[in-house]
């Protein structure tokens, strides 16, 4: 009786989750016809320097959300208990506002005529071209994306049995090492996870190389969305390169996963 | 080391606020520059109020995410239910096809719903739109719903459900009076983070609307795509300001809630 009452969910998984997967997948070896073919994915290879970069870029984002984050989810998890809650919201009310418009605010800020350039030439410099370049989609990443390299870091941390790190520095170990040894290691669940919420929507966004990449710094989320909705229109080929970078993220995260002795992933 | 640390979460707050700040800014300058300021002005306010098209899209918005969500809740509460009697196999792989929207990048279950859409768009003769739209919606919230509850249910003592049937309750009133109130918790923030999640949606949106329900967050890409337009900025000093306000007063009824209890 209780079992049925979770059928119209499977069947909803069943048609809405389960077949359109199984459909990118039948397109992806499909001709317009319907007849197989592996061109679209042969097709994909010539796309190979977009995969590069944008594995490359995404990667570059997730090391410097790590960097940043987790001196700051440290200073979070020993802030005193009683405004702890406040520190945190005012850290994440950013995340809250829509991508969209905070990639638009770095447009602004980057741009020839923007902020950041008025202010250098004050000093008599630039200008420099910050706004469609590589360096520009990093930011964009690592701007939208650190909250949830925060996030995870921060609740691992705030967790972290105290005595331990007292029996560490009892035992002779001085801060770094107390850091090296035993808070980063009992802090992987936390890292591990922070890293594939970066990484996996940093390597398939569309909007962030397009706004602050311009049109030379093409990712994989911007070939599969011409592909769908752009000129050229042709699903086989947008099916093909969306298989082909599941396959690339799971193969990342399974590689991922060895460091990662627990499967204790603390997710939001 | 404090003084240190203090420095550095001033530091980030700067990267994180100094966008926004700076787009708030110029929400009230009076020329479309982006780095002179040359005077003060509510225009940009009053010009965002009469943009038919910003206005549209922001009912679009609200209706899409308060019918999704609430679709939703009741699709996952029902599931959440089902799924803890399940036994441990066919729940794992369950569970492993409710991960699947989650782990997914947006862009491949965005793609992955429109291939459907159109495939059924071109043999039942119907239209992208709210339908679409909102199925998609549904799709992407419902695991967040599961994933909210089933923490409950471990929580709960199996044993009270029964104690209730045994106290004359039946199965159905045992279920309402006594696990459901267990699992409310769970049940009201899956329903909030479905609903943030389809205000905020944009890249499924994208993919899965069609020309008539448009929500905001296209309609701010499509702005974005042509010339500047300080409107964009008024907009954003708008919804930061909500989204403080709400913030806040969660804040402060938390605090309230855990005050409590403490008197207790």
């Amino acid at each position: 009786m209780k079992k049925l009452i979770s059928a119209p969910y499977l069947l909803w998984m069943a048609v809405f989750i389960i077949i359109p997967l199984i459909m990118v997948a039948y397109f992806a070896f499909t001709t317009t016809d319907g007849a197989f073919t592996l061109d679209n994915l042969a097709a994909v290879s010539q796309y190979s320097n977009i995969f590069i970069r944008s594995i490359w870029l995404a990667a570059i984002a997730t090391v410097i959300c790590l960097i940043i984050s987790y001196p700051l989810a440290l200073i979070l998890a020993r802030i005193d208990k009683s405004y702890q809650s406040t520190v945190l919201m005012i850290v994440m009310l950013p995340m809250w506002m829509n991508f969209l418009l905070r990639t638009y605010a770095w447009m602004t800020l980057l741009g020839n005529n923007g902020l950041i350039n008025a202010f250098f030439g004050l000093f008599g410099l630039g200008p420099f071209k910050m706004l469609n370049t590589q360096g520009a989609v990093v930011l964009g990443m690592v701007y939208n994306y650190l909250p949830f390299m925060i996030l995870p870091l921060y609740n691992v941390l705030a967790k972290l049995d105290k005595s331990v790190i007292e029996a560490a520095q009892d035992l002779g170990c001085n801060n770094t090492k107390t850091l090296i040894k035993v808070i980063v290691p009992l802090s992987m669940p936390g890292i591990m996870s922070g890293i594939t919420m970066v990484f996996v929507p940093a390597i398939s966004t569309f909007i962030i190389s397009r706004m602050l990449g311009g049109g030379s710094n093409l990712l994989i989320g911007d070939l599969i969305e011409m592909q769908f909705l752009g000129n050229s229109y042709n699903p086989n080929l947008g099916a093909a390169i969306s298989l082909v970078l599941m396959v690339i993220i799971l193969l990342i995260m399974t590689i991922l996963n060895q460091f990662d002795e627990d499967d204790d992933r603390v997710l939001m | 080391m404090k003084k240190l640390s203090k420095i550095y979460l001033a530091l980030v707050m700067l990267f994180l606020y100094m966008p926004i700040f700076v787009l708030i800014v110029f929400s009230f300058n009076v020329t479309k520059s982006r780095s002179v300021f040359s005077g003060f002005t509510f225009d940009w306010y009053i010009k965002l109020f009469h943009n038919e098209l910003i206005m549209t899209s922001l009912l679009n918005t609200i209706i899409v995410a308060v019918i999704a969500s609430v679709l939703a809740t009741v699709l996952g509460t029902a599931a959440a239910i089902g799924i803890n009697s399940m036994k441990k196999l066919p729940k794992t792989l369950v569970m492993q096809g409710t991960n699947i929207p989650i782990i997914n990048p947006e862009i491949v279950t965005g793609v992955s719903l429109m291939l459907l859409f159109v495939f059924f768009a071109a043999r039942m003769n119907f239209e992208f739109g709210f339908v679409t739209l909102i199925i998609a919606h549904i799709t992407f919230n419902v695991p967040y719903v599961i994933l909210n509850i089933m923490p409950k249910f471990r929580q709960m003592n199996p044993n009270i459900y029964e104690a209730a049937q045994d106290l004359g309750c039946s199965p159905v009133s045992a279920f309402f009076k006594v696990v459901l109130p267990e699992i409310m918790p769970g049940v009201i923030s899956g329903f909030l983070m479905s609903f943030t999640f389809s205000l905020d949606d944009f890249v499924v949106s994208y993919f899965t609307s069609g020309a008539t329900s448009q929500t905001l967050p296209i309609t701010i890409y499509s702005m974005t795509r042509r010339k500047v337009s300080p409107e964009i900025n008024a907009l954003s000093t708008i919804i930061f300001l909500v989204v403080l306000i709400v913030l806040v007063a969660k804040n402060i009824i938390e605090r309230r809630s855990v005050l409590k209890k403490g008197v207790k």
